[in-house]
């Protein structure tokens, strides 16, 4: 198994990757001007209020962007080529994540839906796949 | 602020060795530079009374880099936001200049990356990273790819636009002595080569290099006492808009909007007025982004602009002098060799590649992943 970087849980992100394990997407929403916030954080980049509310997003969206990688480094390398994406949730956030190997002739503004890669018993990445 | 502001100028520029340095350190790079700038400005090491540099070879490298010097400024700042870091250095030495808290500013950089790359093997990711290092994009290429991918979505910008940019610094290199890539290379020779991340090939990336570069800039009152003539800093601006690249608000539009603007308010000229431009070009794609945000076309026009080798030596819009980061050298943060190529042909010296009584130059760096930008605007008496 290739070993990625780990994310360091904190105060943050807890939430977000306990949910990922439960194959649940987790983003926030701010209770004060209701503009959905991700990554997660303690404050709203909007309107800087500090209260802020985890809800669980639909899972699907569109690309924003994405890329075909040829060229990576460390434990990257053996999973060449593979499409890294920047997807646009219809919540509104944008997230960065991979799309599921084998994802033909991806586009921008296709529309995807997320799938949960599961590393390993810690570790479960959000990826997505055309819908 | 005062229009035509003439209170602080760069008096000296100088570059290390470049390009393939073995077993010289970062230090040595930037006291060789540094030495030479000061030469060049005709000032003492004594004079120095600021220091700035930005690098990640210490966790304070302003206090390492001043202990080997042994310079004990009055005025430090290590601001480090990627390549523009010198800009914004230049930008700062003019403003603490302003404040009258000192004359003479040493910027210096340096880097072994070529010799000695150090990319440390993550195995743990904190904080803000956690949310994108996993998923393996390299950085920063991939960044600029998925830029790039968006900008040709958005305005159908095409690889052979974004391979002009390649050609014409290609072309401005063989006529520079010191860069590392001279040969002429076509358009199809950039389509042709691999891809690192699509829709970037090979030759729409910098070279990896090392170098160090140093400026020295001073008071009015000090550059008379300089060598050379002064090269005023008119006009700067400086932004961040992101950190990671998923959170760049619109990919195809760097903070250069912003930088640019405020640089051109400040120096109280317009585009028409420029003679030369030397705008980052990490990437190609990331001259095409600094173009149409600092203003030179409409968005989306800007692969179009540089169509027909219109950067090229001979066309209209000459850019990246020295042949950029990608022909001539790219030790990491390249910033502080667009500042010392404008110094250059604002004074006369560039020998073939030397444009025609240039007085006018604006330069602008690009850090990151496209995430800051510092924007100045230079000139001479």
């Amino acid at each position: 198994m290739t070993v990625v970087p780990r994310p360091v849980l904190d105060g943050d992100s807890l939430k977000y990757w306990e949910g990922l394990r439960n194959e649940e997407l987790w983003i926030q929403r701010c209770n004060d001007c209701h503009q959905h916030i991700f990554y997660p954080r303690s404050i709203c980049p909007d309107c800087f209020s500090e209260e802020i509310t985890w809800v669980q997003s639909g899972g699907t969206g569109k690309i924003y962007s994405f890329t075909v990688v040829h060229h990576a480094f460390g434990p990257f390398k053996e999973q060449l080529p593979f499409v890294v994406a920047i997807v646009e949730l219809d919540e509104g956030v944008r997230m960065m994540t991979r799309l599921k190997a084998g994802s033909k002739n991806p586009s921008v503004e296709q529309r995807v839906k997320v799938i949960f890669e599961r590393l390993d018993e810690e570790l479960t990445l959000p990826y997505f796949e055309p819908v | 602020m005062v229009k035509h502001e003439r209170v602080a100028a760069i008096v000296g520029v100088a570059e290390s060795d470049l390009g393939i340095v073995p077993n010289k350190s970062v230090l040595q790079l930037q006291a060789k530079a540094a030495k030479l700038a000061l030469d060049d400005a005709g000032f003492a090491k004594d004079d120095v009374d600021a220091i700035f540099t930005a690098g990640n070879w210490s966790w304070a490298p302003n206090m390492m880099l001043a202990e080997y010097l042994g310079i004990q400024p009055k005025y430090t700042d290590g601001t480090n936001i990627g390549g523009s870091s010198f800009e914004s250095h230049v930008a700062h030495a003019a403003a603490g200049i302003r404040a009258g808290l000192f004359d003479v500013a040493l910027i210096t950089y340096g880097s072994t990356q070529r010799s000695n790359p150090y990319r440390p093997q993550e195995t743990a990711v904190r904080l803000t990273d956690q949310f994108e290092r996993p998923f393996g994009l390299p950085t920063p290429v991939g960044a600029y790819a998925l830029a790039a991918m968006r900008h040709m979505h958005q305005y159908g910008t095409t690889s052979e636009q974004l391979a002009e940019v390649a050609v014409a610094a290609r072309s401005w290199a063989a006529m520079n002595q010191k860069a590392m890539k001279r040969e002429p290379i076509s358009i199809q020779d950039v389509l042709d080569s691999r891809w690192i991340c699509e829709p970037l090939h090979l030759l729409d990336c910098c070279l990896v290099t090392d170098g160090g570069g140093a400026v020295v800039v001073a008071s009015a009152k000090a550059a008379e006492n300089a060598k050379k003539p002064p090269v005023w800093i008119l006009g700067h601006g400086e932004t961040h808009t992101h950190n990671t690249i998923t959170n760049m608000p619109d990919l195809t539009i760097t903070g250069a909007r912003e930088s640019g603007q405020q640089a051109f308010r400040m120096a109280g000229i317009t585009h028409d007025d420029l003679d030369v431009v030397e705008i980052y070009d990490s990437f190609t794609i990331t001259v095409l982004l600094s173009l149409e945000a600092l203003g030179f076309c409409k968005p989306g026009e800007s692969g179009e602009f540089v169509s027909g080798g219109r950067t090229a030596p001979g066309g209209d819009f000459p850019m990246n002098t020295n042949g950029g980061g990608l022909s001539y050298c790219h030790p990491g943060m390249y910033g502080i060799f667009l500042l010392i190529e404008a110094a250059r042909q604002l004074r006369g010296e560039c020998g073939e590649r030397q444009l025609q009584d240039a007085k006018l130059a604006l330069v602008h760096g690009t850090g990151g992943v496209l995430s800051s930008s510092s924007t100045v605007i230079l000139g001479r008496d």
